[in-house]
């Protein structure tokens, strides 16, 4: 088996990016006294030692920073470290906290996140919205918090959208996209999983644009002017008059689009 | 409770200005304290429309400025004295207006008026973004073609995502769908979009349509709004607007073409 794998090592790529979702703790701290903090912790890994065993953790510092608390995250990390937690994040810290974190090896994150992102964005069709707002939030240097290597829960946020996805809107979803009104000719609608159309189709629609080429486009009218899976698209003029107008399902075999209907 | 209205279409040509000119003495004449205002800094033509170009003193902008107060700049309209007209600056550019400007004069007016009529420029720009940005209701004015269907379909897009009520959360503006310039004649031989088809597309509730009509230059020319011509279509087919936007419930009309003699002899208008 390795001598395989060894000949075959020039050939075919050994890794690959991937972007993922990943559902961790996040402990939001209201006051900056350690040890209350250690006191109240150990009671809740008390009563569910097995769920916070080596569980990864991210803090959250904007509430206290908010109330311009200070707290030293060097004591911080080493009290929840000796508990069995594994912290893998910051978010909402100031520079010095960020700093502090960073050279004990804890990826800093903006104060805003993908909460925010995926709560706009599943609330109403406003996708250009949120992305403008998020963006347009707070700015700090956030790298993004390292997956850690065993993920106990994947869960990709599906969004939901029950207004028509208007011409010059963009909605992007990290799990899979559900509507349930139109997509006019000149929206665009991306979802790392699948997308569900319960109206006309009439934009662009791109399913697994982060390479999962399981994800599949279902629509209830596919008038559609482009449509993506994993990469692989079609374009309106490829689009026969047998599928068009109609209720169908498109999905990846063999890296050709297929559309059937439903 | 006030109601600020935007008279708005993305796409330029399609009468939002006559509309917002109709609407608002209709309001008005139905005995609701109503003021228009011109968006349409650097290219003003409300003023004209309403027949009070003469009568210009101060402008939007100088009340954004702080040069007059809003009771200097607002013009009373002389067919109809619940309708104030605030015209737009003409030297300036849209840059003249900021938010904060804006909503301070909104907030004024809605302490003295019911409905606030705003006459969005075309385009998406900052003119048209804070024509609607503070809005509580939408007209959507389309013509039956495909380009200012678009257009409009991308300024629903905005209304639903970049106003203070997307931005806030708050209940989404109302939309409404005016057709203007409708030509039952053009449709059945294929020229232009049917009502039908501009609705599939852009799923929106219709107010109302407007038929293409010489009465609509000649009040422009002579600055009557088109509602007071009663005889009219165009005229008749804003009353609707009016009463169906306050509550009325009127049968649609203008949508088929003319029938029998009289559209014979008169259906190639």
């Amino acid at each position: 088996m390795s001598t395989d794998s060894q000949q075959n090592i020039h050939h075919l790529p050994v890794l690959e990016f991937k972007s993922s979702t990943f559902s961790v703790p996040v402990l939001v701290l209201a006051s900056n006294d350690i040890i209350t903090i250690e006191q109240q912790l150990q009671e809740k890994i008390r009563l569910a030692p097995e769920f916070f065993k080596n569980s990864p953790l991210v803090f959250d510092l904007q509430e206290l920073n908010s109330l311009d608390l200070d707290i030293d995250v060097a004591s911080l990390t080493n009290m929840i470290r000796k508990l069995g937690l594994l912290p893998i994040g910051i978010r909402g810290g100031v520079a010095q906290q960020n700093q502090q974190a960073l050279e004990l090896g804890i990826p800093t994150h903006s104060g805003h996140s993908a909460r925010d992102g995926a709560h706009a964005a599943s609330q109403s069709g406003t996708g250009v919205a949120s992305t403008a707002a998020t963006s347009g939030s707070k700015k700090q240097q956030a790298p993004k918090p390292e997956a850690d290597p065993e993920p106990q829960t994947v869960t990709a946020s599906t969004v939901l959208l029950t207004q028509p996805v208007r011409s010059g809107q963009r909605i992007y979803a990290a799990g899979d996209l559900i509507i349930l009104a139109q997509v006019s000719a000149g929206a665009e609608i991306l979802a790392e999983g699948n997308i569900h159309v319960y109206g006309s189709l009439r934009g662009r629609a791109l399913a697994g644009v982060q390479g999962n080429t399981e994800a599949r486009i279902f629509c209830s009218d596919l008038q559609a002017e482009l449509i993506s899976i994993a990469g692989n698209y079609k374009i309106s003029e490829d689009l026969n008059g047998a599928v068009l107008n109609q209720p169908v399902q498109i999905y990846l075999q063999n890296h050709t689009l297929v559309i059937k209907d439903i | 409770m006030a109601r600020i209205i935007v008279v708005t279409s993305g796409k330029g040509g399609v009468g939002k200005t006559t509309t917002s000119a109709a609407i608002a003495m209709g309001l008005a004449k139905k005995g609701h304290k109503t003021a228009v205002i011109d968006f349409d800094v650097g290219l003003r033509n409300l003023d004209l429309i309403m027949g009070c170009e003469r009568r210009v003193v101060y402008d939007f902008v100088n009340v954004i400025n702080g040069e007059a107060t809003l009771n200097q700049a607002l013009i009373r309209d002389k067919n109809c004295n619940q309708l104030y007209i605030l015209p737009a600056s003409q030297t300036r550019d849209k840059d003249a207006l900021t938010q904060e400007g804006v909503g301070k004069i909104l907030d004024e007016l809605k302490k003295e008026f019911k409905y606030i009529v705003c006459d969005s420029p075309a385009g998406i720009e900052k003119g048209a973004h804070l024509a609607m940005y503070f809005a509580d209701d939408a007209f959507i004015v389309t013509n039956p073609e495909v380009s200012s269907v678009r257009d409009s379909d991308r300024m629903l897009g905005i209304l639903s995502s970049k106003s203070r009520r997307a931005e806030q959360s708050e209940e989404p503006i109302k939309e409404y769908l005016l057709l203007s310039r409708y030509s039952p004649d053009r449709v059945k031989l294929g020229e232009m979009l049917s009502v039908d088809d501009v609705q599939e597309i852009l799923s929106l509730h219709l107010l109302g349509v407007i038929p293409e009509s010489k009465s609509v230059l000649n009040a422009s020319n002579s600055g009557t709004p088109v509602i007071l011509d009663e005889k009219s279509d165009a005229g008749q087919a804003y009353a609707d607007i009016v009463a169906r936007y306050l509550g009325e419930d009127r049968p649609h009309r203008f949508i088929d073409e003319k029938k029998g003699l009289f559209g014979k002899l008169f259906g190639g208008r």
